[in-house]
C-alpha cells in the first residue's frame, strides 16, 4: 500500500498571534492554519476577537507577538496595502463601499493593484492606457455578471440598500482576484432569501475560482453549510478548531455560546 | 430713467462701440481667472485626495515664492533656483505626510482641517524666519510691457502667466480626470480603510498629491509675484480661490478652471463697465457676492459631486 499523500501544505499560518488594546488582550496566542482552497468560518461570542483577528491577517493591526506566514513568507508586520498586493482581499463588517462612486468605479478600484504603468506613464501613453482599461473592464464585467449586479452598475454606491452594498463590497474583493478572500460577516443584516444568495456566491467563487475563503459569521446553519473548516475563539483564545461537525458537538464551545461562567 | 439706461443699456453700447476695448478687458479677465484657477486648483487636488481642505494653501503659494526669490537674492540663477524651490515644495509634501497626516489617518475630517491651519501659522513664520519680511521684487526676465495684436493691446507678463497657467492645468487635468490615479485618488478621498485594503498606498498618494499642490503653488506663486511682488498678502490670494472652488465645486479639475475663468472675467467686465457706476471696486466684492449665490441654488458647484445623503 501506499502512504497517503501529504497534506498541502497551509495557505495561511497564523502562529501564536497576541493583540492587546490596552488592558484588553483581544487575541492571546491565537493560532490557525487555513489550507489552499477551503473555505474556514471563524466563529464566537461578540467580543471574542474575530474581527481582530481578520485584521490582523490583513496588515490593519499589526500583532505584539506571533508570527504570520503567508504561502510560506513570513508577513508579519506588512502594512495593508502590501498584504493586498500579495493576493489577500477583505470585506468589511459595516460596509466599506466608496459610497460616492459607481458600483462599476468601486468594483474596478479593486483592480488597481493589476494594473500596470506609473501614473506619469499611463498619463502620457494613450494606446496602452485605453487598452488596458478595456481588458480591465472586460474582467469586472464578468464579476458583475458573475454576482448578478448587472442593472445596479451604473448606481452610486451609498444609494443602494444594505444588502446589495454587500454584494458590491463582495464584488470589489473579487476584482482584485484574490488567493485569500477575508469576509467579515458577509451576510449580516441580510434577510433570509439575502443569505442563501449570499452562500450561493461564496460557494461559487470557492468552486469556480478556487480562492480560499476565510469567513466570520454568526449563523450557526449557515456556517455549518457551507464552510470546510470551523475555528471558534472566546475572549480572545481559540477554544475549538475542527470539521463543522466537531465544533457543534464540542463541548466548550457550545459553554461559550451558552454563556457557562468562566470561573 | 437716467440710471436704468446706465445700468442695462449703456454699459453694452460701450462694449459693441469699442470692440478693442472690450476685447482687451476680456483678454485681462481671462489671464486673472487662469492665475485664480491655478490657486484653486491646489485646494482641489488635496481635497480630492484627502478630503481636507488645506487652509495652507494660499500659505504654500507665499512660502513657495518667497524660497524662490530667497535663493535668487543669494546668487543662485533662475533654473537652478527653481529647481531647488521644487525640491523644496516635495520635501515639504514628505514632511507633511509623516509629521501632520500620517498620526491624523482615520480621523475627522475637520481634525485634518485644524491641522492645516496649524500648518499655515507655521509655514508663514518659517518663511519669514529664513526669508525675512520685506516685500521682494520677482524678475523672471519676461518685461512688464505690452505689444499690439490686431490693435488689441496684450500684456507679455499677463499672457506668459495665462500660457502658464492654462498647460499646467491641460496637464493636471488629463493626470487626474483620465488615469488609473484619479479613480485611487476618489477611492481615498471616499474611505481610507477601504482604499488600504485594495492596495492603494495612502501615503504614496499623499506625498505625490501634496507635492503636486506645492508645485501648483510654484507656479502661482511665480506668476502673482512678479505681478505684484512677493509679500504677505500673496497668501491672501487664497481667499479669491475661495469663490472658484465655490462656483466650480470642490471635486472637480474642470471647475476649477471654468470657475477661475468666470470669476475672472466677470470682476473686470463689471469693474470696468459698471464700476464708475458705484465708484469702483467692484473688483473686490464681486467674487464673493457670485459665490454667495451659488452658495444658495447650486450648493455643490458646477462641476461637484451631488451631494447624495441617506435619510
Amino acid at each position: 500500500m501506499r502512504p497517503a499523500p501529504p497534506p498541502p501544505p497551509a495557505l495561511l499560518e497564523v502562529d501564536g498571534v497576541s493583540v492587546r488594546f490596552g488592558a484588553v488582550q483581544a487575541l492571546d496566542q491565537v493560532s490557525l492554519s487555513v489550507r489552499r482552497g477551503e473555505i474556514i468560518a471563524i466563529i464566537g461570542p461578540n467580543g471574542a476577537g474575530k474581527t481582530t483577528l481578520l485584521n490582523v491577517i490583513s496588515g490593519f493591526y499589526h500583532p505584539s507577538e506571533g508570527r504570520i506566514r503567508f504561502e510560506g513568507r513570513d508577513r508579519t508586520r506588512l502594512a495593508p496595502y502590501d498584504v493586498a498586493a500579495l493576493g489577500i482581499a477583505r470585506t468589511f463588517q459595516n460596509v466599506a463601499l466608496f459610497k460616492g462612486m459607481s458600483v462599476l468605479d468601486n468594483i474596478m478600484t479593486g483592480r488597481l493593484l493589476k494594473m500596470k504603468g506609473s501614473f506619469l506613464l499611463d498619463a502620457l501613453y494613450w494606446g496602452p492606457a485605453k487598452a488596458q482599461e478595456l481588458e480591465h473592464r472586460a474582467r469586472v464585467e464578468r464579476i458583475i455578471d458573475f454576482l448578478e449586479i448587472q442593472a445596479i452598475r451604473k448606481t452610486p454606491a451609498g444609494r443602494l440598500p444594505y444588502g446589495l452594498q454587500k454584494r458590491v463590497e463582495l464584488a470589489r474583493a473579487l476584482a482584485a482576484e484574490p488567493t485569500l478572500l477575508l469576509l467579515d460577516e458577509p451576510m449580516a443584516g441580510m434577510n433570509v432569501e439575502e443569505k442563501e444568495d449570499m452562500c450561493r456566491f461564496i460557494l461559487d467563487v470557492n468552486g469556480e475560482f478556487g480562492t480560499t475563503i476565510a469567513l466570520i459569521e454568526h449563523d450557526m446553519s449557515v456556517v455549518m453549510d457551507i464552510s470546510d473548516h470551523v475555528a471558534a475563539l472566546d475572549y480572545g483564545r481559540k477554544i475549538a478548531d475542527g470539521t463543522p461537525a466537531e465544533v457543534r458537538t464540542d463541548q466548550v464551545v457550545i459553554d461559550a455560546y451558552l454563556g457557562v461562567s468562566h470561573a | 430713467m437716467d440710471l436704468l439706461y446706465r445700468v442695462f443699456v449703456g454699459p453694452f453700447q460701450d462694449m459693441v462701440t469699442a470692440p478693442t476695448f472690450l476685447a482687451e478687458v476680456l483678454i485681462g479677465g481671462v489671464a486673472a481667472g487662469l492665475m485664480y484657477s491655478l490657486v484653486a486648483l491646489g485646494f482641489v487636488l488635496i481635497f480630492k485626495a484627502s478630503g481636507v481642505f488645506n487652509f495652507a494653501q494660499g500659505v504654500m503659494v507665499l512660502f513657495a515664492a518667497l524660497t524662490l526669490v530667497g535663493l535668487m537674492e543669494r546668487g543662485v540663477p533662475m533654473v537652478a533656483a527653481l529647481a531647488l524651490t521644487i525640491g523644496v515644495m516635495v520635501a515639504l509634501a514628505f514632511a507633511i505626510e509623516r509629521v501632520v497626516l500620517r498620526p491624523l489617518v482615520n480621523q475627522e475630517h475637520i481634525i485634518l482641517f485644524m491641522a492645516t491651519i496649524g500648518l499655515n501659522f507655521f509655514l508663514e513664520g518659517l518663511g519669514e524666519m529664513v526669508w525675512g519680511a520685506n516685500v521682494k521684487r520677482l524678475d523672471i526676465g519676461i518685461p512688464d510691457e505690452s505689444f499690439t495684436v490686431a490693435g488689441i493691446l496684450i500684456n507679455k507678463l499677463e499672457m506668459t502667466a495665462a500660457a502658464t497657467a492654462a498647460v499646467l492645468v491641460g496637464v493636471l487635468a488629463v493626470f487626474f480626470q483620465r488615469t488609473k490615479i484619479g479613480r485611487a485618488l476618489r477611492a481615498v478621498a471616499d474611505d481610507h480603510e477601504a482604499a488600504l485594503s485594495l492596495g492603494i498606498p495612502l501615503r504614496t498618494i499623499w506625498v505625490v498629491v501634496w507635492s503636486v499642490a506645492g508645485i501648483v503653488a510654484i507656479a502661482a506663486g511665480i506668476m502673482w509675484g512678479a505681478k505684484s511682488g512677493v509679500q504677505f498678502s500673496l497668501s491672501l490670494i487664497a481667499l479669491k480661490a475661495l469663490p472658484v472652488l465655490i462656483l466650480g465645486g470642490f471635486t472637480s479639475v474642470p471647475g476649477a478652471i471654468v470657475g477661475g475663468l468666470i470669476i475672472g472675467t466677470g470682476e473686470k467686465i463689471g469693474e470696468v463697465y459698471w464700476g464708475p457706476l458705484v465708484g469702483g471696486a467692484i473688483e473686490n466684492w464681486f467674487a464673493y457676492v457670485l459665490a454667495l449665490a451659488f452658495l444658495l441654488v447650486r450648493p455643490q458647484g458646477l462641476f461637484g459631486e451631488k451631494i447624495i445623503e441617506r435619510v
